[in-house]
């Protein structure tokens, strides 16, 4: 049951898309549940989170951080690895940012930072993923478990850090100063005020995200680093008599992976909280497995599951206003479902939909 | 003495961190010892802790709570057995699944249906395990180093603490001295000779994945009807993962997990109890280091620096009877 015996559009278009309905229908129970009305529910989540101008800054903020937590796991996908550290590496990433601006933010205009703060996000994400990563090449223990591990471990170390080390002077609160000008990137509703994202913390760190995607997809599909992860990750054994080096490719893809989770600190510290605090992350990274998963591993794919989730956090809170019974717990049901369904039970409905377009096929190959 | 009477309040204090460990741990250990991986602990636990929490609630009954735990409990392992049996689905993702719907789906339940922001109201008399006092604790309470020992650590825990410790042993014969546990052990490893032998790899690990629902159901019902008099949002706090890590730390092994968890729970009693406590050379160590340590001590642990972990064989990989 391999998937090339599909169509295209059936195996990136509609199994997801049954995978999904699957999910929502079963969300829309849980609604009815509850006692409201799911159909209701729904219109108040799609007006919430695409339906006016700053709702929608709000989902593209959101969905700015499921893109890099997203295209974290897709990359370690393709090399057979599951990354399940992103939230750890995202929140050390937090670390790298606010070094960056720190240091520079009195002295040089942002966008002088920025590549400062994108190279320390990313480098301080890839370290966090970097021991599991060798551990796993060298030692050979599994990078699932480690990286859980290394999730608490680093939710230990910023507390340790924000609270003792890097706390404002004379502040009571565990996190830095706030950034000035030069630490804070620009809103996109300063740059195009007719737009009118308004109070939306959207902001430019959505094009760095984009041009994550384009690089991944670079990275992935055109690029001889890329082929050997692919191969690696679709059968180790045969990669490894081919002659990639098990150990480079394991470390070189964690690396990536865990730099770009990394980098989701750029949105939510330099872009919008203007300092580092305690738990900023808040399961982006894990979402970021349930982006993966409905995106396929593939950039436009996260990019398109990014912005649903985009729309299931910000239309959710919107639905939390407008039904109060509703909390925002419904979006961690929601991606629970979405996980469960396009991930685990991706199998279910598969062997259906192979039945029903086989004999099509066979049907146009006799003709043929 | 002093000293002596800190020791004793430490270790009492790692007894209760540790028994919700061990229950977990030990789900953990039916699990994965029949090759089905559950990164979902975390999950059950907090799904048990609530059932139980909303059950006794209403029905003001201990024993009624426990049975809903562990209800809850059973039909998430039933769920991740449906996914990672039936279907073949990534177990890993499907922990993952069974985690996220049971934070969400607590919280979200926890607030329509009692209103308090998640939580459950305060359990009324009957609706907690109370703990039990050993004949003679009171008495012996002054007699010196025994008395302390029996009174404070032996004595007055409540019934599920000394369950979780039976556990143990009980845990140790069916895997070791039971003829399923010896099949158990069998699917874990080489799930193709035990299909060969005429035994059903499906109802073996499904059997499995029960053994694992009910001890999460005893140890989420701890934290909310036994240590707790409610259940709040998010009460298993990592536990679950601490569990895993102990699972891995006591290598697949029932002894070793007590042990391992209580390792654990002493690191979290002491952590607690040293804020503010200067050591010689080093100094004074912050809370979060003690906390962390369970964490790295798995991590050098699975690098094989001491001693090498070594997972049943076919954990993780879902069993197809014919390749094709």
């Amino acid at each position: 049951m391999s998937a090339g015996q599909l169509p295209r559009w059936v195996d990136f278009g509609l199994i997801p898309f049954v995978n999904l309905v699957a999910a929502f229908l079963v969300s829309g129970l849980v609604v009815v549940l509850i006692g409201e009305n799911p159909l209701d529910a729904v219109r108040i989540l799609i007006w919430g989170s695409v339906g006016y101008a700053e709702g929608f800054g709000f989902t593209l903020f959101y969905a700015t951080n499921f893109i890099f937590t997203g295209l974290a796991v897709a990359v370690a996908f393709h090399a057979g690895l599951f990354n399940i550290g992103g939230e750890g590496q995202a929140y050390v990433g937090g670390l790298g940012v606010a070094f960056a601006c720190l240091a520079l933010d009195r002295y040089v205009p942002w966008y002088v930072t920025l590549p400062f703060a994108i190279v320390g996000s990313a480098i301080a994400g890839a370290a966090w993923a970097f021991i599991p990563a060798w551990l796993q090449a060298k030692r050979g223990s599994h990078v699932v478990i480690t990286t859980i591990m290394f999730n608490y471990i680093s939710f230990s170390l910023m507390v340790y850090l924000l609270a003792n080390v890097m706390k404002k002077p004379g502040s009571m609160q565990p996190e830095t100063r706030t950034f000035e000008d030069g630490g804070r990137l620009p809103f996109l509703n300063d740059l195009f005020p007719s737009l009118g994202f308004g109070y939306a913390p959207v902001n430019l760190s959505l094009f760095v995200a984009l041009a994550a995607c384009a690089l991944v997809w670079l990275l992935i599909w055109r690029t001889k680093l890329g082929y050997e992860i692919r191969s690696f990750g679709a059968n180790a054994t045969a990669a490894v008599y081919a002659g990639i080096s098990p150990v480079r490719t394991i470390v070189i893809t964690m690396l990536i992976s865990g730099g770009l989770a990394g980098m989701m600190a750029i949105n939510e510290i330099m872009g919008s909280q203007h300092r580092l605090l305690i738990d900023f992350v808040t399961g982006y990274g894990f979402v970021g497995i349930a982006v993966a998963l409905m995106g396929r591993a593939h950039p436009v794919g996260i990019i398109l599951a990014s912005i649903l989730f985009g729309m299931l956090y910000q239309g959710g809170a919107e639905l939390s206003f407008e039904m109060p019974n509703i909390t925002r717990d419904m979006i961690i049901v929601i991606q629970g479902l979405v996980i469960l369904f396009a991930g685990a039970l991706e199998h279910m409905f598969r062997p259906t939909i192979v039945r029903l377009f086989t004999p099509s096929r066979a049907l146009a190959a006799k003709e043929a | 003495m002093i000293m002596f009477e800190s020791i004793i309040l430490i270790l009492d204090s790692t007894v209760r961190v540790s028994t919700p460990l061990l229950f977990a741990c030990l789900a953990g250990l039916y699990s994965e010892r029949s090759g089905v991986v559950d990164i979902g602990l975390e999950g059950k636990m907090l799904g048990a802790a609530f059932g139980a929490g909303a059950v006794a609630y209403l029905t003001a009954n201990a024993w009624l709570g426990l049975l809903a735990g562990i209800g809850v409990s059973v039909a998430l392992g039933l769920l991740h057995g449906f996914a990672s049996i039936s279907n073949r689905g990534n177990q890993i993702v499907s922990g993952v699944a069974i985690n996220f719907l049971a934070a969400g789906l607590t919280a979200l339940l926890g607030q329509t249906w009692f209103r308090q922001g998640g939580r459950t109201p305060s359990l009324p008399e009957g609706g907690r395990f109370r703990e039990i006092v050993w004949p003679f604790a009171e008495q012996l309470r002054d007699v010196p180093v025994i008395g302390p020992l029996y009174s404070e650590l032996l004595s007055g825990h409540n019934l599920l603490v000394y369950a979780a410790f039976l556990a143990v042993p009980l845990t140790w014969w069916v895997l070791f001295r039971s003829r399923f546990g010896l099949r158990l052990r069998a699917v874990g490893e080489n799930p193709a000779a035990v299909d060969t032998a005429g035994i059903s790899v499906t109802w073996l690990r499904y059997r499995a994945v029960i053994a694992c629902g009910a001890l999460c159901g005893f140890a989420g019902s701890y934290l909310s009807i036994a240590a707790g008099s409610g259940f709040g949002v998010n009460m298993t706090a990592g536990q679950g993962f601490m569990a895993l890590a102990a699972l891995i730390f006591a290598k697949w092994r029932p002894v070793n997990a007590m042990f391992a968890c209580l390792l654990f729970g002493f690191l979290d009693a002491t952590g607690t109890r040293m804020q503010g406590v200067a050591f010689p050379v080093i100094g004074e160590l912050p809370l979060q280091v003690f906390q962390a340590l369970p964490y790295v001590l798995t991590v050098i642990l699975l690098a094989g620096f001491i001693g090498k972990a070594i997972p049943p064989k076919a954990a993780g990989v879902p069993y197809l009877k014919e390749r094709s």
